[in-house]
């Protein structure tokens, strides 16, 4: 875990353990320690009661999906079920479809959009004016801090086949107006207005990485005569490969959790073949079915969260064997 | 490439090193790349703001390409005389608000103790937060919770869930780590201050910085939200503005029943009203996150290193 080394970065203070261990008398016992640091507990206090509540009281719940849950009973007293509801996922006859689609719409994303920000930010870094550096920066980044609702009402208004200004744009160049949400065409409306959404975001911490390189090794290389485009290969792309790795393991852990309101939000009876995906799936069984099946939706939920920290760690273990890079 | 040596300098006058031929087209071309992808993201934002203020007719001739045709704030009107609308207004505005003040609350009272390296059991603590970010529950179990809490149709369920980021919290305890020094602390302990005073008198006003991107993170992630209203309120009152437009932009046509009068004349004219309506709304339901972030964003982009580091 890198927080150790950040925390290694920062001098200990005096009153930590001191290098002979604990047991250095009377004043350093931990009952001590702990009671001479009671009003920091009580600081923390109200976060901890939050945790418990809205982050362990849930994880506790995960239990329904091997249970026959109901309303009246709650999560404790509900009739176990074994794994009845996992089964019942794997064996329906949507399970296929919507396995593709998901995994159709996440190696697509991770394909298209994995290396662009990585070259926007290798571009912005040789930006010599200030200006217009921030300039680029400012206005890539504020797709980002848009909702949702916001970006996917701007595709639907002006992606419309019906006087939407693509669309018009296509006909007077004598093209016939287009679906972008139809079934042929929503991974790519779906993935490419994604683009426009983070590529800027993205950006910032391969910009952050490639402001940690030294200088030096820059201007070395000029006095030689390497073109920038040479230098950005050789010192610029090794240097924030370490940072790429880190990211593109973080992508695999989250490869099935496409995003999911951006999906429901685009969602329509016509392009549900291809973009019905595991998350909306689940949503469906439990909040759009005229009985709420609960049990089902946490199993099918479920069996994602499983499925994501196994490739998580696979990634992992892969970039460890080929870039002796990794996460933990 | 071509490569072209440096000059040998002369003892007189140094010369700077001649830049290989290639670069300068390299810069062109970069410059050029950048410059269309910067317009092309800003783009549809300013299309969909002139729209909101041309005239239907124009829109629908496809007149509007860049600025505003037949300028006219009628739809800016009609959302302020629609109570609908001002009231998910004033609901994303509470919802941003509350949340901003509350999630900022928790963060810097889990940030600050767990950045105290005198803490007992400060790891366990960290980690007792970690978890839950890469084992996390799902929305059903979630939803279940705020059920059996009671919250189901109350402006706490949208509050209360998912108020407090473990994301924000390491950074803003990393933030604390760095800029108080353990000097100030035994400062303040030879004083005779408790660590309460000395939070909330030294650590505190220190810590502006990192509060004010708290505050903003929390209202804009407030402000933008949708899903939680829509899976837990039924009651309309309080839906946030996010929610409202979702509900407006599904219906892709005007209901003619809505309007009444059969007259095909009058739905036509409708429609493009409607349309506009919609382009005024998507600008009202953006703008402020946009107005906001410039304020922190050279602190979003030290959070995003720092946060990189986890």
């Amino acid at each position: 875990m890198a927080i150790e080394q950040l925390d290694a970065k920062i001098p200990a203070t005096p009153n930590g353990p001191s290098p002979r261990g604990l047991r250095t008398g009377y004043r350093h016992t931990l009952g001590r320690r702990m009671a001479r640091g009671w009003q920091l507990y009580v600081l923390l206090l109200p976060p901890t009661i939050y945790a418990i509540l809205f982050l362990y009281w849930p994880l506790y719940g995960l239990q329904i999906a091997f249970k026959n849950f109901s309303v009246a009973r709650g999560i404790t007293g509900s009739a176990w079920a074994g794994f009845k509801y996992v089964e019942q996922f794997l064996t329906s006859y949507q399970f296929w479809p919507i396995l593709k689609n998901t995994l159709i719409l996440n190696f697509y994303e991770l394909i298209a959009l994995f290396p662009l920000p990585i070259i926007l930010a290798l571009l912005l870094n040789t930006v010599r004016s200030n200006l217009y550096r921030r300039g680029v920066q400012l206005i890539t980044y504020a797709p980002h801090f848009i909702s949702t609702v916001v970006v996917v009402g701007i595709l639907i208004m002006l992606f419309s086949p019906s006087g939407g200004i693509v669309n018009q744009a296509i006909q007077f160049f004598g093209g016939q107006p287009t679906d972008f949400f139809s079934e042929s065409l929503f991974r790519h409306t779906y993935v490419w207005s994604g683009a426009w959404q983070t590529l800027g975001y993205s950006a910032i911490i391969y910009l952050a990485a490639l402001s940690g390189i030294d200088p030096q090794l820059h201007e070395a290389a000029k006095v030689d005569g390497a073109s920038l485009v040479k230098r950005i290969w050789h010192i610029d792309l090794p240097g924030i490969l370490p940072v790429t790795i880190t990211l593109l393991i973080l992508n695999m852990g989250s490869m099935l959790s496409v995003g999911f309101e951006k999906v429901l939000l685009m969602q329509n009876p016509l392009n549900l073949s291809v973009s019905e995906v595991i998350d909306t799936y689940s949503y469906r069984v439990a909040f759009v079915s005229a009985l709420p099946q609960y049990s089902y939706a946490t199993a099918i939920g479920l069996f994602k969260s499983v499925i994501a920290l196994s490739m998580l760690l696979l990634a992992n273990w892969l970039a460890r064997r080929v870039a002796k890079e990794s996460l933990f | 490439m071509a490569v072209t040596t440096a000059e040998a300098t002369t003892p007189r006058k140094a010369r700077r090193i001649a830049e290989p031929r290639g670069d300068r087209a390299f810069n062109i071309i970069n410059y050029t790349v950048l410059a269309v992808f910067t317009l092309s993201v800003l783009y549809p934002l300013i299309y969909v703001i002139s729209s909101s203020f041309s005239s239907a007719a124009a829109i629908n001739s496809g007149a509007v390409k860049f600025l505003p045709v037949g300028f006219n704030v009628d739809a800016y009107q009609t959302i302020l005389e629609s109570p609908r609308l001002v009231t998910g207004f004033m609901n994303s505005a509470i919802y941003a608000v509350a949340g901003g003040l509350l999630g900022t609350a928790l963060t810097v009272l889990a940030g600050y103790p767990l950045s105290r390296d005198d803490l007992p059991f400060r790891r366990v603590l960290t980690f007792f937060f970690l978890i839950p970010t890469l084992l996390s529950a799902g929305i059903i179990p979630t939803y279940i919770v705020v059920r059996q809490l009671g919250l189901l149709d109350t402006r706490w369920a949208i509050i209360l869930p998912g108020c407090m980021s473990v994301f924000n919290m390491i950074i803003t305890r990393t933030f604390y780590k760095i800029t108080v020094p353990s000097e100030m602390l035994e400062a303040a302990k030879v004083d005779g201050a408790s660590d309460f005073r000395f939070f909330f008198r030294i650590a505190l006003p220190l810590s502006k910085p990192i509060i004010a991107v708290n505050l903003l993170f929390y209202g804009i992630a407030q402000w933008n939200g949708w899903f939680s209203a829509f899976i837990y309120l039924t009651n309309a009152d309080l839906y946030p503005l996010q929610l409202v437009l979702r509900e407006i932009l599904a219906q892709s046509a005007v209901n003619p029943a809505q309007i009444g009068g059969p007259d095909v004349g009058e739905l036509l004219r409708r429609k493009e009203l409607f349309d506009k309506l919609k382009y005024a709304l998507i600008v009202i339901a953006m703008v402020p996150p946009l107005i906001a972030y410039p304020f922190v964003q050279k602190h979003f982009v030290k959070g995003a290193l720092i946060g990189s580091l986890k």
